[in-house]
């Protein structure tokens, strides 16, 4: 059987990708996806600790919780991808670096 | 034994789609790797013994959320010079310092917890279990994302609608 700790540790390293996206690249649509990312990680955490939970028995709860995390991921990509293709109408740029017209 | 083995596919898979999608330069590749990694996710929730969720990943995720980030890719329709280049800057050390700290922190707390072993029900992860999970533990959260994608339907309308 496979240690219920190396998912976590998938889990880990796959949101540390997603952190390294977010805040290292500037193409906003990449960091769309490096948040997606994020988003699954968490999401294969809560999977873990529903089934191998610390005490008690397994409960189908975390998947749940789960469920939801995916409906809030599909919210926040459809707004997020507006978000884009607004500024983009506007500015003619998708670099996150130079949307800064609120630094002034 | 065969777990193990699928276990550790899965896992290289995720990771390796997850890392091409933060060093690619193509918007178009990224969103191929990212498609690559929920798929692998996927057989790992299955591992898991979630198969509802595994299913969702597949249809929301790599179907529904991937076709929307390619329309707006094609959408937009960028240009290599509307890309840019992105060279090493002396102001990512802060991010790659913080990047570090979060996965060594995540890492070590995980290697560190001790999970008693423990057989699922027969009916874990199923959609029965699931949905007795999500309509009685979970009623109000569910009804109010329910409003939360209503709201970014419209929001998402809104915003990207070319004139008022």
């Amino acid at each position: 059987m496979v240690p219920p700790s190396y998912y976590l540790v998938v889990a880990a390293l796959l949101f540390g990708l997603g952190l390294y996206g977010v805040l290292i690249r500037r193409n906003a649509l990449i960091v769309c996806m490096s948040l997606e990312l994020m988003l699954n990680a968490a999401n294969l955490t809560f999977l873990t600790f529903a089934r191998h939970p610390l005490r008690g028995l397994p409960s189908s709860d975390g998947n749940a919780v789960a469920f939801l995390v995916i409906a809030v991921a599909a919210a926040e990509a459809a707004v997020g991808l507006a978000i884009v293709i607004a500024v983009f109408r506007s500015r003619g740029t998708i670099n996150v670096d130079e949307l800064r017209s609120l630094r002034n | 034994m065969t777990e193990a083995i699928l276990f550790w596919i899965f896992a290289a898979l995720t990771l390796a789609g997850g890392a091409s999608v933060v060093r690619a330069r193509n918007p178009i590749n990224a969103a191929m790797s990212l498609v690559g990694s929920f798929f692998a996710l996927a057989g790992l929730y299955l591992l898991l013994a979630a198969q509802l969720l595994a299913a969702l990943q597949i249809l929301v995720y790599a179907g529904a959320i991937m076709v929307l980030f390619l329309f707006v890719i094609m959408l937009l329709n960028l240009s290599p010079a509307e890309l840019g280049h992105e060279r090493f800057r002396l102001s990512h050390l802060p991010g790659l310092a913080a990047v570090l700290t979060a996965t060594i922190l995540l890492v070590s707390l995980a290697s560190r917890l001790h999970f008693p072993q423990t057989s699922a029900p027969a009916d874990f992860g199923t959609v029965a279990a699931v949905g007795r999970a999500l309509f009685i533990g979970y009623t109000l959260p569910f009804e109010v994302v329910s409003l939360l994608l209503l709201a970014a339907i419209l929001g998402a309308v809104v915003v990207a609608k070319r004139r008022m």
